[in-house]
């Protein structure tokens, strides 16, 4: 492309960082419609606002989501970008690939669209950017012959999405990859088929560390904890202190328990185990000396999400500790608990925390079964204003009764 | 009538692959039982497993948005250094991942060449930490929402600070996310700096645009602060602007509603958040500058404010200590005297429960 036709663009293309400008002028050398996107976009830039229309239902036969309709308000300027729809494809979890599987989708967009991806979307689905109405069925049909399925999109379960997890990482405290896809392979039809009040994430975390942000990002966060003592390599500790790691400076003054001591002399680590929190910090600067305890398993949290309606929210603690071994049983009952609660009390387009904060923590744990615990909470209420079930009181007695005999009496 | 069966060989909710088929050897024969890990150079890790195995990992840094010609030149180095495995982050890098070391340094040349920085890795034992990759949404580019643009300010902050992705020169970590958007369909909101775009008009209704395309009850209905009422009359909806706090979600609803208005979006700037439970529980992001103008090609106000940020926080933090923990530590009232950004009367909440953000303490600094 000529830098003078897009000047604000093609400032873009400039800098050390890899541009997106030179990924679309990529696509647009093969595919002369993509200048279209280049042209509509460069206007954008001049006009401070969105070319793109609200909306738009396409899919693919059986599917409700896994597909997003965009139509531009330029369709004449910019014929190539008229339909500009978007496939989010179903990654593998952790997002680790062969070679082959990701040139088989290169292969499959180059036929059916535009050549541009994002690796990856916000959720963690391949997004693959820009195509027509007719190419939908025929895109996805080889995708599917090829393995692969769509992820959600709309009033779904969305694509779960988990950290590297055991793959590769010696933090794991469980097995995020199996977890991952045994979730989104039990749910395919929840995937696929909008049918709840809003929106539901899952998202699997391997430790506290939580690389993919489930606190914050997903309804049903799974991360990985223990419950026994932090296993320590005495001469690995001797290893660190003596490459000269400060270990009192880094590691015991950063515990935010205080629950580790650090003998200077013999250069050896002791933990209060029962006052410690399990945040990881020693661990993640001492990793050959220390790991997570053998009773491992997660903390279930609930309710993460962005502003969108009544404020953010980082997950709440709903289940402390639960053991985390294939099939998962206990971890589905306790997801379709939630979503029968949510299909029966959830207003349109309210998010699980906001349907909490409406029906009460009070209600919702008794309605999905879970027990109360001290961990789920930062503080007790500082009001007395609960509600009692009948079954707690004693048969009741009117006051006026009460008074009004006493008068009778005198 | 029922609806026309499906031809025989339909393949539907098969799923994704399973993630055994993507692994490399090493990673099968070693799975779940990896020892530690080391930082060997910026941009370059080395998982040591149990059995003595090594696996190396290169992390690139990539604008997201990426081509097919680009994702198969990546291949090409995968397939050529590799054995044709590699891996995508949370954050948009990409990993190459290997295990022979003596071709760690070609790689690299390789991947450089065209045009991706090797980088965004950090060593908590040395407490050196480098500035991992954006995290950040569609923009204008693919969405029909937003009141910024997600590629470019992005592609700006990171030419701004490309030397932290390359060296591992901070203190601790620092997560900077943008979301074109309040819906945040890149949910930034704990992150150490996040950038959301925001709307400050309220929408401006077309009545026929929502005659023929919204439902008036729902629309109502979605407001959370009562600012919709439907005009049954005239099957449309009336806007009392004095409620309204631009959030959007009505224009979610309804195409006929936006509150697109290019002179006045503009970008929010919020700090402090975290995700990791490391010291200190994650916690949410804090509006720190409630607006900034939305200023293409390249957002330089927004540049310059966080980099404001960045670099005091660099410069005063003590090893591993995230923004928000430095801020605890030196109090709001000092963040904003040293970042130089000014405190202004939107930083004080007013929407649901403020209650818990004022202070109720004649603890203070001067």
């Amino acid at each position: 492309m000529s830098n003078e036709e897009f000047p604000l663009l093609s400032d873009l293309k400039k800098g050390p960082w890899p541009s997106f400008v030179t990924e679309i002028e990529k696509t647009a050398e093969k595919k002369p419609e993509m200048r279209d996107l280049l042209k509509q976009l460069e206007r954008s830039y001049e006009d401070k606002i969105t070319y793109w229309k609200h909306g738009g239902i396409v899919s693919v036969k059986g599917y409700g989501g896994g597909v997003i309709g965009r139509y531009s308000f330029l369709a004449k300027e910019c014929p190539g970008v008229a339909e500009f729809h978007t496939m989010r494809v179903n990654q593998p979890a952790g997002w680790f690939y062969t070679t082959e599987a990701l040139r088989t989708i290169c292969d499959i967009w180059e036929k059916y669209g535009s050549g541009l991806t994002n690796m990856h979307g916000s959720t963690g689905d391949i997004i693959l950017l820009g195509t027509t109405t007719p190419n939908l069925q025929p895109c996805f049909n080889e995708l599917a012959k090829n393995g692969w399925d769509l992820g959600g999109s709309g009033s779904a379960l969305r694509t779960p999405s988990a950290c590297a997890g055991p793959a590769r990482c010696e933090f794991a405290c469980i097995d995020t990859l199996d977890i991952c896809y045994e979730l989104t392979i039990t749910y395919q039809d929840e995937l696929h088929r909008p049918m709840w009040p809003y929106k539901f994430k899952f998202k699997i975390a391997g430790c506290p560390n939580d690389c993919v942000a489930s606190k914050a990002r997903s309804d049903f966060a799974i991360v990985g904890t223990w419950k026994d003592e932090i296993k320590i390599n005495q001469e690995e500790v001797k290893k660190y202190a003596e490459a000269g790691v400060d270990i009192k400076g880094q590691v015991v003054d950063n515990c935010p328990t205080k629950c580790i001591e650090y003998d200077e002399e013999k250069k050896e680590i002791k933990i209060d185990n029962s006052n410690c929190v399990r945040c990881m910090h020693c661990i993640n600067v001492l990793p050959k000396a220390l790991k997570p305890g053998d009773e491992r398993g997660a903390t279930i949290l609930m309710g993460g999400k962005a502003p969108i309606l009544e404020g953010p929210v980082m997950s709440w603690v709903i289940v402390p500790f639960m053991k985390m071994e294939p099939p998962y049983e206990e971890l589905k009952e306790l997801s379709e608990a939630v979503w029968d609660f949510w299909d029966e009390n959830g207003k349109f387009r309210e998010r699980l925390a906001e349907l909490i904060e409406r029906v009460g923590m009070m209600a919702f744990l008794e309605a999905i079964g879970v027990e109360p615990d001290p961990r789920q909470i930062k503080e007790p209420r500082a009001n007395p204003f609960y509600f009692w079930r009948e079954e707690d009181l004693k048969p009741r007695t009117d006051p006026w009764e009460i008074w009004r005999k006493a008068e009778k009496e005198m | 009538m029922a609806s026309e069966p499906f031809e025989e060989e339909y393949i539907s909710d098969i799923g994704p692959p399973h993630y055994e088929k993507m692994l490399p050897p090493v990673i099968k024969k070693n799975y779940g039982k990896w020892a530690y890990h080391e930082v060997v150079k910026p941009g370059v890790l080395v998982h040591v497993a149990e059995s003595g195995d090594k696996l190396y990992t290169v992390r690139v840094g990539s604008p997201r948005l990426l081509s097919i010609y680009t994702i198969r030149e990546l291949c090409d180095i995968a397939d050529k250094y590799c054995d044709g495995y590699l891996r995508f982050t949370s954050r948009n890098n990409v990993e190459f991942l290997l295990t022979d070391e003596s071709k760690i340094d070609a790689l690299i040349e390789e991947v450089e060449k065209i045009g991706f920085p090797v980088g965004g890795t950090w060593d908590a034992t040395k407490a050196k930490y480098g500035l991992s990759n954006i995290v950040h949404t569609q923009g204008w580019i693919h969405c029909h929402t937003p009141a910024i643009d997600a590629s470019g300010p992005v592609k700006a902050l990171m030419d701004a600070l490309f030397d932290h992705f390359k060296n591992m020169d901070l203190p601790g970590l620092c997560r900077i996310s943008l979301a074109c958007c309040l819906n945040m369909c890149g949910a930034v909101h704990a992150s150490d700096i996040s950038l959301v775009g925001i709307h400050r008009t309220p929408p401006s209704v077309d009545d026929d645009v929502v005659r023929r395309t919204c439902e008036l009850p729902s629309t109502v209905a979605s407001c959370p602060t009562g600012a919709l009422r439907p005009d049954m009359k005239n099957k449309t909806i009336k806007v009392d602007e004095s409620k309204c706090m631009y959030c959007g979600n009505c224009y979610t609803m309804c195409p006929g509603m936006p509150l697109f208005d290019p002179e006045n979006g503009g970008v929010a700037i919020l700090a402090g958040g975290k995700l990791s439970d490391a010291r200190s529980p994650a916690r949410l992001s804090k509006v720190v500058v409630p607006y900034l103008p939305n200023n293409p090609p390249r957002w330089p106000e927004v540049v310059d404010t966080i980099k404001a940020i960045l670099e005091t926080w660099a410069a005063e933090a003590k090893p591993h200590e995230r923004i928000g923990e430095w801020i605890d530590r030196i109090g709001w009232e000092k963040f904003f005297e040293k970042t130089g950004i000014e405190f202004r009367v939107q930083l004080i909440d007013d929407f649901r429960q403020p209650r818990h953000t004022f202070r109720a303490t004649t603890q203070f600094r001067w």
